[in-house]
């Protein structure tokens, strides 16, 4: 046997498994999404139906803001770590990054305890206070699980960002004048723009289609994993839901390609 | 004085991170040993949840070991070679087919679910088997096992090994068992812990594809968030985290041993 047919032989299983149970079901999904009592515009719903309009925009808006709070936080955070050797700073970066693994069904759960009707928010306000604070099950609670999904990843990716810069410029910029502001400002957070784009198109990109933690909180959070989700499920709605699932994968798909673009750096969603 | 308070501050806010991430745990993991959760701590502690989660949901537990590694066996016999061929072979061909197998990680798995679905939902002995959620794992697990083994490739001078052990008479067969395999190592073992750890909590495909008779680990949690007391609830996730936490420790040590390197 050849050289080159060995190379072939490796390719081909991994060739037929994609093609079989990943391009053939894409390609059928594209023609379900067609093939519905709307054609070809079902693909447009997503935008011109008002319904699905407002599903989008309020998604959008929750992955936005889910993307900067994290890179906010996570960039405090991740500069600190990174910048100071103290005792217990090992165990800090553990307790701050083993939530990686964690689906968002359990995600979800964790936000109810946290905040739910037997949630200790709800507990330490009723203590307090008097009233009883619970947000888990509504946009709220969702934000605060995406917030918990995301940290863990965006910080780090800053921290690997951070040990690369060059801590010389910001000596210079110091030995120059600068104040430590300035100096954040105008050499620290710039040099750390890529990873800026790479993680947060990560964050949104995945706060976008994450199911698991949605349906946990559930009842009535308006996003859009949960609008395919009901529309396939309970209202057998094919077209529709096949068409707004080729929707989303765009976006988060261009979202991701279009930050790939920018930081240079390989870039992909999680689970 | 200045510089102290801005270390303190930024320590205060980052152990106030840490806080959010951890207190649910460990409220979870509290509330899954406690007699009655409502009651606090002091009503007692218990295993009797742990011993209900396991008289319920063995099942589901058993046949989540069962599709993680079968996952982990298909991609490591069709990734970690094709791994190889797309490193050798170079060229756009490859690159496109290395773009086209990560794309899984940007689209939703509800889509991906959704595609399966729809094109195999009427094959009954299929849909109704577990080797339809096996399938699903596999398209999303693969681009990690693939791309996890290509990076050590780019790193070892794979191509003068090969050329080596080929000049010397070794069939291509012998050179990818006593050459390319053992050089990988490092890739296809941080690889399948990835495999392994993805599959165990894979829960976005999971959910649609799954039927009352192949019910997961994750699937199981989620019906049992939906419909069990909160002590039950978190001593299944108890059961989870005490599963997923060695997956994390060994895929950490084993990126930190390939950073020394």
């Amino acid at each position: 046997m050849s050289h080159r047919n060995f190379i072939w032989i490796c390719l081909l299983p991994l060739v037929v498994v994609t093609a079989a149970f990943f391009l053939l079901p894409m390609a059928q999904l594209l023609a379900v999404g067609a093939g519905g009592s709307r054609g070809v515009s079902a693909y447009l719903a997503i935008i011109t139906e008002p319904r699905y309009r407002a599903t989008l925009i309020n998604t959008v808006v929750l992955a936005a803001a889910t993307t900067v709070a994290t890179l906010v936080i996570a960039t405090i955070a991740g500069l600190f770590l990174q910048r100071h050797r103290f005792p217990g700073r090992a165990v800090l970066i553990a307790m701050l990054t083993f939530p990686l693994a964690f689906p968002g069904v359990v995600v979800g759960f964790l936000i109810i305890l946290l905040a739910g009707r037997q949630g200790l928010i709800g507990a330490i306000t009723a203590a307090v206070t008097g009233e009883k604070v619970v947000f888990a099950y509504s946009i709220f609670g969702l934000f605060l699980g995406y917030l918990y999904f995301s940290i863990p990843r965006v910080i780090l990716t800053v921290m690997a960002a951070v040990q690369k810069l060059d801590i010389g410029l910001e000596e210079a910029a110091r030995s120059l004048g600068a104040s430590p502001w300035a100096v954040q400002r105008d050499v620290v957070l710039p040099a750390l723009g890529p990873a800026f784009v790479a993680s947060g198109a990560i964050a949104f990109a995945t706060a976008m289609g994450a199911f698991g933690t949605a349906f946990t909180l559930a009842t009535n959070i308006d996003v859009l994993p949960m609008l395919i989700y009901t529309e396939f499920t309970l209202a057998a709605n094919f077209a529709i839901s096949a068409a707004l699932s080729i929707g989303l994968g765009v976006i988060a798909w261009a979202i991701l390609a279009l930050a790939r673009s920018m930081s240079g750096g390989a870039v992909a969603a999680a689970g | 004085m200045r510089d102290r308070l801005i270390f303190a501050g930024q320590l205060g806010f980052t152990l106030l991170v840490a806080a959010f991430l951890v207190v649910p745990v460990v409220l979870s993991i509290s509330a899954g040993v406690t007699v009655n959760y409502f009651r606090g701590i002091q009503s007692g502690v218990t295993l009797q949840w742990v011993v209900q989660v396991w008289n319920l949901y063995a099942g589901e537990i058993g046949l989540s070991f069962l599709i993680a590694f079968a996952t982990l066996a298909v991609t490591l016999v069709v990734g970690v070679p094709a791994a190889y061929g797309l490193h050798v072979k170079g060229g756009r061909l490859s690159r496109v087919i290395e773009e086209i197998i990560t794309l899984p990680l940007a689209i939703p798995g509800l889509a991906i679910a959704l595609a399966l679905l729809l094109t195999y939902g009427g094959f009954g002995g299929f849909r109704q088997s577990w080797l339809f959620i096996l399938t699903g794992h596999v398209i999303f697990t693969m681009p990690f096992m693939v791309r996890s083994v290509m990076a050590v490739f780019a790193s070892v001078d794979i191509k003068t090994l090969d050329e080596g052990a080929a000049s010397l008479g070794a069939s291509p067969w012998t050179r990818f068992c006593n050459v390319i395999v053992p050089n990988a190592m490092p890739g296809i073992l941080a690889g399948s812990l990835m495999v392994v750890t993805l599959s165990l909590g894979e829960f976005n495909l999971t959910w649609m594809l799954h039927t009352p008779l192949t019910k997961t680990l994750p699937v199981g949690l989620a019906d049992s968030y939906a419909s069990m007391r909160l002590e039950v609830a978190s001593a299944y996730t108890l059961i989870f985290f005490i599963m997923i936490v060695p997956l994390l420790v060994a895929m950490q040590m084993v990126a930190e041993k390939g950073e020394k390197k």
